[in-house]
């Protein structure tokens, strides 16, 4: 179980992002973490990954515990061998790398070849989209297809918590579904999942448990579906109003007129 | 790789093929005038090319995993070529040697003469490695994640404090490298041919065959991976630290090696390592910028264009030194350079970087 205890992040010595955040992640669910844009969602992932130095970030309060253990301050490294991968937000593959490579590039913690073998071959079943593309250029992949990537090459690792940022961002209606069911498949086969989004809809509807951040801290929290239908989320989420839940035109949201001279 | 397209109506590009033409046509006009000549000056650029496209390996190693042109390089190259010099000439442990008379063990040992240079060179590559290991850790770790410029600038002073430290501290003053082959050779009709032409070849190859199947392992793809994308690489669990440290000691022993043969004909005449084998290195950078900063295939084949370009101009140009000067071999490679670049800008096998349209 991943656990983020009353965790203060700031960046540069003083911009404070994270205001005591505190979530939980069981094993074997999937746990959704929304939040607008710097709302500190991603800043989240970086202290559990062990990449804040990147940013010039620290962990000043609180812990980031796994299974029980102290991670923060983890080499990234030792993070990911100790069970916990991720997939960047905006893909982040390796563009001049070949598709195998990156997968490759993914395993390259485990030292085990036959663990590594596995991993590929069921990264190969998962997305029967790769395996046509083996040997090509990642860069050249489709959006969809370099997130279909992403996601293998974080599983290469045989990840027990898997932490998705923004899986849907930049993608068509169509592929967000496709990526959703991939989601619940890997759930399925025995691997936690923290999802962090910014589509509620698509991350509600398969979590079991929902977060809500709002400037560093979360806001409410609660079992997806009563998420799901709670008015305020339906509101600032979902773009939903009102009791039946039509969605509501842009016509009749109410406008201020704005003044007409500078005040003087 | 992406096509080269010719195109006539870019200049360049004019230049560049009439270049190419008038080259195989002057090359067969030769061949059959003189071909005594013709063969030894194609040996001999042969070997001055591998010699560059030994060093450009160096640049391209630790520019493929940090992104940084090792402007050190040259002065690596020349501590190297001292390291060996120290173990075969002196029998003295480098390093340790310049402060303190420790035997290099390996002549003790006894037995046939090439095996145990050979095998001193070795120990003396493995202190190249571990110099540059040191410059690594020392200098380059701490500026993960700062601008490469200053990095690069990093190096740049690493070089000057390198070159003082192996002139006027060790002072280094011809030092003999007592290299196997010797100084001999064997003569083809009017043209002369040594020994050391097929030694740095030979090792060339080998540096090249090394290198290309390292970027095939699991450590290599790392680093490029590491080029790449320096945190999603960190995120993969990738070590980033490791993936440097081997790129600067493998560097460090290309260079070694480049410096070894620097001190060798057709490079120099002497056989000795002196303050000019520096000079080598930045000779071999033209050779790396026309193959593509980034690849492997491409430094081979600049540091033999390059190469081959310096030797037929000094060769077939020597008659016209009243107004292009003695030394004008010398900037051939930079000639080359301009060329090659204003053909394909990211050099002749470089990656432009790949964007998705």
């Amino acid at each position: 179980m991943l656990e983020l205890a009353n965790v203060e992040v700031v960046y540069n010595e003083v911009i404070l992002v994270l205001r005591g955040l505190s979530i939980e992640v069981p094993d074997g669910q999937i746990v959704a973490l929304l939040g607008a844009n710097g709302a500190g969602k991603t800043t989240a992932l970086r202290a559990i990954s062990g990449l804040l130095d990147n940013h010039n970030g620290e962990i000043t309060k609180g812990t980031v515990t796994y299974n029980g253990e102290v991670i923060n301050g983890r080499k990234p490294s030792d993070i990911v061998l100790s069970g916990i991968t991720q997939v960047m937000e905006g893909r982040r593959v390796f563009g001049e790398l070949t598709v195998d490579e990156n997968l490759i590039c993914g395993g390259i913690t485990i030292k085990d070849r036959n663990q590594t073998d596995e991993a590929y071959e069921r990264v190969m079943d998962l997305f029967p989209r790769l395996a046509e593309r083996r040997k090509q250029v990642a860069g050249y992949l489709s959006g969809g297809e370099q997130q279909m990537l992403a996601i293998g090459r974080a599983l290469m690792a045989s990840p027990k918590l898997l932490v998705l940022d923004e899986p849907s961002l930049g993608l068509a209606p169509k592929l967000i579904e496709q990526i959703r069911d991939i989601i619940v498949d890997i759930n399925q086969q025995g691997t936690s999942v923290l999802l962090i989004e910014q589509n509620a809809m698509m991350a509600l509807s398969i979590a079991n448990f929902g977060y809500i951040m709002e400037t560093g801290k979360v806001v409410m929290d609660g079992d997806a579906k009563k998420l799901l239908a709670d008015d305020d989320v339906k509101e600032f989420y979902l773009g939903l109003h009102g009791e039946d839940g039509a969605k509501k035109s842009f016509k009749d949201v109410k406008h201020y007129r704005r003044r007409k001279r500078w005040a003087s | 790789m992406a096509k080269l397209k010719l195109n006539f109506s870019e200049p360049s590009h004019v230049i560049g093929v009439s270049l190419l033409i008038g080259g195989v046509i002057f090359s067969v006009y030769e061949l059959v005038h003189d071909p005594d000549i013709f063969v030894t000056t194609l040996l001999k650029s042969l070997a001055l090319g591998s010699v560059y496209a030994i060093l450009a390996l160096g640049f391209v190693l630790i520019f493929k995993a940090t992104e940084v042109v090792n402007f050190s390089q040259g002065s690596i190259a020349m501590i190297g070529a001292l390291f060996i010099s120290f173990m075969v000439a002196d029998e003295n442990l480098p390093i340790v040697g310049f402060f303190w008379e420790i035997k290099n063990p390996i002549y003790s040992l006894g037995g046939p003469e090439w095996l145990m240079w050979t095998l001193s060179v070795l120990v003396a590559l493995c202190f190249a490695a571990m110099l540059g290991l040191v410059i690594e850790r020392l200098a380059i770790r701490p500026m993960i994640g700062e601008p490469l410029f200053s990095v690069a600038v990093i190096t740049l002073g690493l070089e000057i404090v390198l070159r003082g430290f192996a002139n006027d501290t060790v002072k280094i003053q011809y030092r003999n490298i007592n290299a196997p082959w010797g100084t001999g050779g064997f003569k083809i009709g009017s043209g002369f041919v040594n020994w050391s032409y097929f030694a740095a070849m030979i090792v060339a190859a080998i540096a090249f065959v090394a290198v290309f199947f390292f970027y095939r392992s699991r450590m290599g793809i790392a680093m490029r991976a590491v080029a790449h994308d320096q945190e999603a690489a960190m995120a993969q669990g990738i070590n980033i630290g490791k993936v440097f440290a081997i790129a600067w000691g493998a560097g460090a022993v290309l260079a070694a090696l480049g410096g070894l043969f620097a001190t060798q004909p057709p490079v120099r005449q002497t056989g000795a390592v002196d303050p000019e084998v520096s000079l080598v290195a930045f000779r071999a950078l033209p050779a790396v910028i026309l193959g593509g900063l980034d690849s492997v295939q491409g430094a081979l084949i600049g540091g033999l264009i390059v190469g081959t370009a310096e030797i037929y101009a000094g060769q077939y140009l020597s008659g016209q030194t009243a107004w292009l000067g003695s030394g004008y071999p010398l900037i051939v490679p930079y000639f080359v350079m301009i060329i090659g670049l204003l053909v394909r800008p990211y050099g002749l096998f470089g990656t432009p970087e790949i964007r998705r349209v």
